[in-house]
């Protein structure tokens, strides 16, 4: 599971990568076309707010490539810890920030290692992909 | 839960009825504390003790949840209230033979919040064991600096046992690898060894057990319980005299259970409101006035030859 996540900073250098491609393309139009292709829109981004030592939403539903940034606004730290080990975010204080990005589908339970009875979790589906089919290609074989 | 101010102040018999009342309130009968500021005062087993003959009684004191560096509205200079209570350690007309920390030394691990939490603690003057909060378990290395700092000695996570004046003192780490949704957590590895760490005891051998988040379930919504702490107290069932003491909850609650008393002291730097008074148990803004109420230490003392403890919550202030 960790190699479908990439942490904001690791974005953050695929957007400057993309805009570099972008500025070589224009000098080398042979190249424009396959550049263009990895020239993704910015990619959305959702906030969860932790506010009186809940996750809000709970539960969230976003396409894949989705930046999902947490938001301390309570007066004590919290952590953004998946239960699958795959992203751990340091402490949080007050109005700190911790963003990820969800590259591929499936569903993500996190909960805070400071006070676990908060929990959370992303569902990551695919952009045609209905709920129902994607818990149908998850589920048993017939 | 409501509560009402009693300003008369302490009963002639040296029991603060609102105090009395809280505490009934959670903890049924068998009460053993007091919420009486200053001079050693107790009800129920305290009673008991004071008809036998005291034979070179020993007494330790429990500090909790100094949470240095927190500087929230709650309260704004954690540092200061700790330092507080030194001061007031200090100044107990017998000094504790030791000290020991039930957690959240630091507010979030923090080199300098270490150092500063140490360095003032040391103050006064008397040895100190500590456990970790999860506080105490935020640096990279997830509890490193808690074990390179303070763990000298200790198994796993921070676990170990000392012997003091005939008493057994056992200090147990129930914050790691806690589970989404989950309670407080000992682990399989810290049973097995507690297990064998009491088994050579005689079963008359006064029990003192320490860790951060408490073994009994006060409040799981709020995670105040440890998972498996019956697995714990299990290894100690065979025992006549065993004293839970915890802290995590910011607050004074206690409970006596056939052989075995729990209790959770006060935190050196904000209360945390009483269970399911509040939407959350975050940090209690109470007026600044009456800050110094709400924190404080505890000390324990105990009479060779008896079997119980007596426990003494001292507030910052009455
Ligand atoms: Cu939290």
């Amino acid at each position: 599971m960790v190699g479908c996540l990439a942490v904001s900073r690791r974005l953050r250098f695929a957007r400057r990568l993309a805009l570099l491609g972008l500025a070589f393309a224009a000098f080398w139009p042979a190249l424009a076309s396959a550049q263009q292709a990895h020239a993704v829109p910015l990619p959305r981004e959702v906030i969860v707010t932790i506010d009186n030592f809940s996750f809000n939403p709970p539960e969230l539903t976003v396409p894949p490539g989705t930046v999902v940034t947490w938001v301390n606004r309570d007066d004590i730290p919290h952590t953004v810890v998946a239960a699958g080990k795959s992203f751990r975010s340091r402490a949080l204080d007050t109005d700190d920030r911790f963003s990820i990005t969800f590259a591929s589908v499936g569903d993500f339970v996190y909960f805070c290692s400071l006070h676990p009875h908060m929990t959370g979790t992303v569902k990551v589906r695919g952009a045609a992909e209905a709920p129902a089919a994607a818990s149908r290609a998850t589920g048993p074989a017939p | 839960m409501t509560r009402k101010r009693d300003e008369t102040g302490p009963d002639k018999d040296g029991v603060d009825r609102r105090g009395f009342l809280e505490c009934m309130t959670w903890a049924g009968s068998g009460v053993l504390w007091t919420v009486a500021g200053g001079a050693p005062l107790g009800v129920g087993l305290i009673h008991a003790l004071a008809e036998q003959p005291a034979l070179s009684p020993f007494s330790f004191l429990q500090i909790s949840d100094s949470h240095v560096g927190f500087d929230k509205p709650a309260n704004p200079n954690a540092l200061a209230t700790l330092r507080e209570a030194v001061e007031r350690i200090k100044a107990l007309p017998v000094p504790p033979s030791f000290m020991i920390h039930t957690g959240d030394i630091s507010h979030l691990s923090k080199d300098k919040e270490f150092d500063d939490a140490e360095q003032l603690i040391r103050d006064a003057g008397v040895p100190v064991f500590y456990v970790p909060g999860e506080h105490d378990l935020l640096d990279e290395g997830q509890g490193r600096a808690y074990l390179n700092r303070f763990g000298r000695g200790s198994r796993g996570a921070g676990w170990y046992s000392f012997d003091s004046n005939g008493v057994h003192f056992v200090g147990l780490v129930n914050v790691v690898n806690l589970r989404a949704g989950g309670l407080g957590n000992l682990g399989s590895d810290q049973l097995d060894w507690l297990r064998k760490d009491v088994a050579g005891l005689a079963s008359s051998t006064p029990i003192v057990v320490f860790a951060h988040i408490p073994l009994w379930s006060i409040y799981p919504e709020w995670g105040w319980g440890t998972a498996d702490a019956a697995q714990a107290l299990g290894h100690l069932a065979r025992f006549g005299s065993v004293t839970v003491l915890n802290g995590h909850i910011h607050q004074v609650m206690q409970k006596v259970e056939g052989r075995v008393a729990f209790h959770t002291a006060r935190s050196t730097a904000f209360p945390q409101p009483a269970p399911g008074a509040a939407s959350s148990p975050g940090p209690l803004k109470v007026p600044a006035g009456e800050l110094r109420r709400y924190l404080g230490v505890a000390s324990i003392d105990f009479v060779q030859g008896s079997e119980a403890l007596a426990i003494i919550d001292r507030p910052l202030s009455g």
